[in-house]
Formats: structure tokens, sequence, C-alpha cells
């Protein structure tokens, strides 16, 4: 049986087209590629087949997924895509096709070996965005804009941004993923995704600069505070260093 | 105005770390008309360096006190710096400190000058300013002052998220010993008090929707671990009771942290009981999450908690006739008991049988603690062969397969008896 690479445009709702194409189309997939990336030779006894990102197949995907499994299953299914793991759009896949063809919401077998990888991803995405809201440090910027830099292991701005909308409703801010470099704006009504030209230099240097003359002030304070908080004689940096890994320090203005 | 405020920050924050409450869940608080902030699930923002989670600007508004409890740094006879902050000054920290992302909100605590009431007074003036001046809607958790009104502290549930009164000593006999000036019942009225007044709350709410919020991440109390010479038969029943009597949110333990020659403590350089301190919240976590009774694992025969084991496994060794339990049919309370299976792993567990017979492999997947459970489960294709050996055997077998993250804190523990 010939055997199928699709290509698709990297964003989700190309990954929910795709899934439906699966089913209209009934290829048999041995790759998924994103059409920017794809380099690699070609077997003989493959053809490429380009998804088209489209809103009414992706929406018709998202129903079937909520229906079978809630929208909680949905959303890990999304989470796995936002873990930018190798090898996701096929698991993806293959967990969707397993979801639909059985009866009973089966987000929770434990004991499917695709569910239990999809639960894994899910339980590391989660702890990253959840990392988010912890470490993110704004920095009041002259312009009076709160910046902050973070450089997180999986793609979770999208799924951090409600929570700093509903939260920081009277200040304007900007959170900047330097590592995927592009950001989220909240300009004191909406959130959008911005993105800096590539002239402008965002780092921590460029962002001390352009600070507020009370930022110095309250990060010393906040020093001050983690310092004092400390009780000496019930150290232990192991815990430490597992709560806070060290991976994150370096926007944290505590450490 | 930048140095003065670092050092009675440096001050009043090192007063308060020993308060180890840090919670800032529960209560659910929504950003309302735009304002700064909201509460939900808690968040630590950082990790202190001794490992606890910061999550709140944990101050005392004042370390004067007209108190003299031997076990408190801020006691009155300690000749210790002291200092004060302004209304204002708290206020302003609060503020600029959530609007960076450093904390989840406010945990103010305060030493006692003039009285009760008048401290009690300026602590809810703060609350008070935070909420309606600056339409702050992150947590706020005060202490309430033993011995103030009623009305005060009335008021002071209207803004705050959680309202605490440490016990400190859970027998009456060692708060006597080691705070003279403080009496037990001085100390249960309040938490009485705020007891009923929450149920009340809940009970107008339903018929009036627009009763405003009443301490809605309710109260907690803090014990010292190793103070007052108590047993954990009497640390934890207390628990049990605040739990049950006056349905608490939280205990907190706090191994005691020597400050002091006074002859009535342990001196100084003694280590802090980090172990008997864990196996506490273990035990905490068993009343709360794993339908154990405090009698179960503590009474006449055991009054104290096994050091190289934890609770439930030594309840599990001293229970052997309940074991093993089939993972593919027995009920969520039975498989909660088994030990090295938590709360999460048997909620998956009672998920995943309905689907297909859980073999062992599946377990192991699941993420429970295999080196533990082993002994205690049946499941499809696993018969258990350990059902009949003797409990001190297993005991051996998982202590010679594990390494406990304490063996050096205990050790060195035990050389002491």
């Amino acid at each position: 049986m010939e055997e199928h690479v699709l290509r698709y445009d990297g964003t989700w709702k190309g990954v929910l087209s795709l899934i439906f194409d699966v089913y209209a189309y009934k290829y048999n997939v041995s790759t998924i590629e994103i059409e920017d990336e794809a380099s690699q030779p070609l077997l003989f006894t493959s053809a490429v087949m380009y998804v088209t990102t489209d809103d009414v197949k992706s929406a018709r995907v998202t129903k079937g997924i909520i229906a079978s499994v809630g929208q909680k299953g949905y959303l890990e299914l999304y989470h796995v895509f936002l873990s930018e793991k190798w090898g996701r759009e096929l698991l993806i896949l293959r967990t969707t096709q397993y979801y639909l063809r059985t009866k009973v919401p089966a987000s929770r077998n434990y004991a499917h070996g695709d569910v239990l990888e999809v639960k894994k991803i899910v339980k590391s995405v989660s702890r990253e965005r959840h990392r988010m809201k912890a470490f993110v440090r704004f920095q009041l910027l002259d312009d009076g804009i709160y910046f902050a830099i973070v450089e997180p292991d999986f793609n979770v701005l999208p799924l951090v941004s409600k929570h700093f909308k509903d939260r920081y409703a009277d200040q304007k801010w900007i959170i900047y993923d330097v590592k995927r470099k592009y950001g989220i704006y909240y300009d004191g009504d909406l959130v959008q995704e911005v993105e800096f030209g590539s002239g402008r230099r965002i780092d921590q240097k460029s962002i001390t600069l352009a600070g507020h003359e009370s930022e110095l002030l309250y990060s010393k304070l906040w020093n001050q505070y983690f310092n004092s908080v400390n009780i000496k004689e019930r150290k232990n940096l192991k815990l430490h260093i597992q709560h806070v890994p060290k991976r994150y320090w370096k926007y944290l203005n505590e450490k | 105005m930048g140095s003065r405020i670092q050092e009675k920050l440096s001050i009043l924050a090192d007063a308060a770390k020993y308060d180890v409450s840090c919670s800032s869940s529960g209560s659910d608080r929504k950003n309302k008309d735009k304002g700064l902030g909201n509460t939900g699930a808690g968040i630590c923002h950082t990790y202190t360096e001794d490992g606890r989670c910061v999550s709140l600007l944990k101050i005392l508004l004042t370390n004067h006190c007209i108190f003299d409890c031997a076990y408190c740094v801020s006691r009155r006879s300690n000749d210790v710096k002291r200092a004060a902050f302004t209304v204002q000054e708290v206020v302003d920290l609060t503020i600029n400190f959530y609007r960076r992302n450093y904390i989840e909100g406010l945990f103010l605590s305060s030493g006692i000058f003039q009285n009760a009431d008048y401290t009690m007074e300026r602590l809810v003036r703060i609350a008070k300013k935070l909420r309606n001046e600056h339409n702050f809607n992150g947590y706020i958790h005060l202490k309430t002052i033993p011995g103030a009104s009623d009305e005060l502290i009335f008021e002071a549930g209207l803004y705050a998220d959680r309202l605490s009164i440490n016990l400190e000593i859970p027998t009456e006999a060692g708060l006597k010993l080691l705070a003279p000036e403080k009496n037990h019942r001085e100390m249960i009225q309040p938490i009485k008090f705020i007891s009923n007044t929450i149920l009340q709350t809940k009970e107008d709410k339903k018929i009036i929707k627009s009763t405003p919020k009443f301490v809605p991440a309710g109260q907690s109390t803090q014990m010292i671990i190793g103070a007052a010479k108590e047993s954990d038969l009497q640390i934890i029943h207390a628990a049990q009771h605040f739990y049950k009597q006056y349905k608490m949110k939280r205990v907190y333990y706090s191994g005691y942290v020597p400050i002091s020659n006074d002859l009535r403590l342990p001196t100084i350089g003694t280590e802090v009981p980090l172990v008997r301190e864990n196996r506490l919240y273990q035990t905490d976590w068993l009343l709360r999450f794993y339908g154990f009774e405090a009698n179960e694992i503590l009474n006449e025969t055991n009054p104290l908690l096994d050091l190289d084991i934890d609770p439930k496994l030594s309840w599990a060794l001293r229970n052997m006739d309940k074991f093993p339990v089939d993972v593919n049919r027995a009920s969520y309370e039975m498989i909660l008991r088994i030990p090295g299976v938590g709360v999460r792993s048997a909620k998956k567990i009672l998920a995943a049988r309905k689907f297909e017979k859980l073999r062992l492999e599946h377990l192991q997947k699941l993420g429970i603690a295999m080196n533990k459970a082993k002994y205690f489960i049946s499941c499809h294709g696993y018969i258990q062969r350990y059902a009949d050996q003797q409990a001190e055997k297993i005991k051996h077998f998982i202590l010679s397969n594990s390494s406990s993250k304490y063996v050096k804190a205990a050790s060195s523990q035990l050389n002491l008896f």
C-alpha cells in the first residue's frame, strides 16, 4: 500500500485540517512535516500530499474531538501540539483516530500507550505553563508598559494569555518569548501577538535601560525580601533547585 | 527613602518567616471592574533556599510586642532591632510587588502593640485600603490578633481571603509554660467566632445572593513542633479537632528553629526536627485526602510517628489483614490506602480499569511507587507472594531497597536518644 507524506503549514488549525484530510482521502500516513522545514529526500514509495488549512475542516474536526472526549480531551491534544516535540503530529493523529473509533470517552484510558504518552506531554507542557505564571517578572518601563522576557521550553504563551489578561487588567504589559521571537501584548483592552523588527534587540539589557525610575528600587526590595524570608537553619538547596530549575534563573531578578 | 524601607523590610520579613503558611488558593476572587488582580489556584512565585514556597509578601506590620512568648523571636525581652511599617508603606509594597508578578498577595501579621484591638484595627485598615482605594483583588491573609473584638474580626473577614490565629503550642500546659500571658481560651474564642460566621454567611448567601464574602479561603492555624515536648498523638488529635470542629482549611506544622537560650526550650544549635515535621504533614494529608481518622494512625499504643517510614506504610504494616488489595475490584477508599498509591494514581486506576484489566506493567506506567505497592496489591497476572510475610520483613525489604532523602538528617537525630 502506498504511503503518504503529509505537509502542512505548522499551525494548530493546519493539524486539524490534516486530520480531516486523512479521513476524507483515506491517507496512509507515514510522515507529517511542516512545509518550510521539510528537507529530507523522499523515498519513491511515498507520495507527498499538501494539506490546505481550512476553517471549515478544522472546525469539524474540533467538533468531532469534543463530541468524543470533551473540551478537556481536546485541549490536551492542543497542549501536545504546543510542546513542539518531534513526532507530535503523528501522535495527535493516532490518538484522535483512537478517540473517534472508541464508543466511550477514551481520553482517560491510562492503560493505552498513546493516551499515556499524550498525558505525559500534557503534564510537562502544563508544568511549563504554570511556571510561566509564576516566573514572569515584569519590569516597569519608562513608557508605562510592564515588560517581561521569558524563554520557555514549550510554546506556552497562548496558554497563559488569559491568565495575565484577567489578572493585570488595569496595566499594559508585554510578555516576550525570546526563543520564538514573538510576544503577547495587552493594551488595556485586548491581547494580541506582537513581533519586533529584526533591528530591535530585545534582551535583559535593553529592557533595563528602558526601565522606569522606580524599577531599581522595587527590584532591590524584592531581592531583600527574598533573602530575608529564608531560614538558614533549614537550608535545602536541592529542593530549592528542584522547584526553581537553573534554566529559569536568567530572568528571575531575585536570583 | 529607599534604604530606610529596605531596612524595615529586612527586619519585618525576617520576623515573619517563622509563620510557614504560604497558601494563596481557595478563594476564587474575580478581578472586578478592570481593577488589579484576582485569586485562583495559588501560585508559588519563587522558592527560598530552604525550599519553601514564596507566594505572598509575608511581613509583620511591626515587631514591637507587649507579649513575651518564649518561642517567639519578637518577644518583648529579646534584644532585637525593632521597626514598624506605616499603612501606606505596606500598601505600596503590596501593589508594586503584585504588579511585577512577584507575589499573589499579602500575608500580614504583627506583634501586639498597645493592645489587641489597636493592632487589629491597623491590619484591617491596610486590607480595607487595598480593596477599596486600589481595587486590589489579589490574596490577603490577615492574622487574627488574640483578644481582638468580634466587630474588628468581622470587618477583617470582609476584606481578607483568609484569617488565621496560630495556636503554636497544642497543649494548655505547654502554652502556660512558654507563653504565660496568653491563654488557650482566648485563642480558641476567635476561631470559633470566625468558623460560625463563615457558616452563617454561607447560609445567608443561599437566600440573599449579594451577601458579601466572609473569609472565602477559610481559616488556618499553626503548631510549633518540638518546642514543648508535645507528642505526635497530641498534635494530630488537635489538628483533627480543628478540621472537624472548626472546618479549618489548613493546619501547619513548623519545626522549632532554636532562637533563644531560654532553659524551657531546646538550646541553640539543636537541629530543626525536619523529618518529624514531614511525617506530620504526611499524616495531615492522610486525614484530609485519604479518609483516615487520627486514631487509626496515632493512638495510646502508638503515640509517636515512625521516622523511618511514612505513616501510611506504617499503618498498612500494622494492618496486614486488610491486604492484598485487588486493584481491579477494590473500592476507591481501599485503593487509596495502598502504600505507594496517591490520590491521582488511585483516580487513574479507577478510570483505566473500565477499559481493561490492569496488569503490573500498567500500574508501573501510571506512576505508582511499585517498590512499596508491590507488597500490598494483587492484579491481573500478579499473585501476591508477600501476603503472609511478617510486617517486619516487608519493612526491612522496603527500607533496604530505597534510600530516604532524610537518611543523613534521620541518623543524626537518632543519635540524640
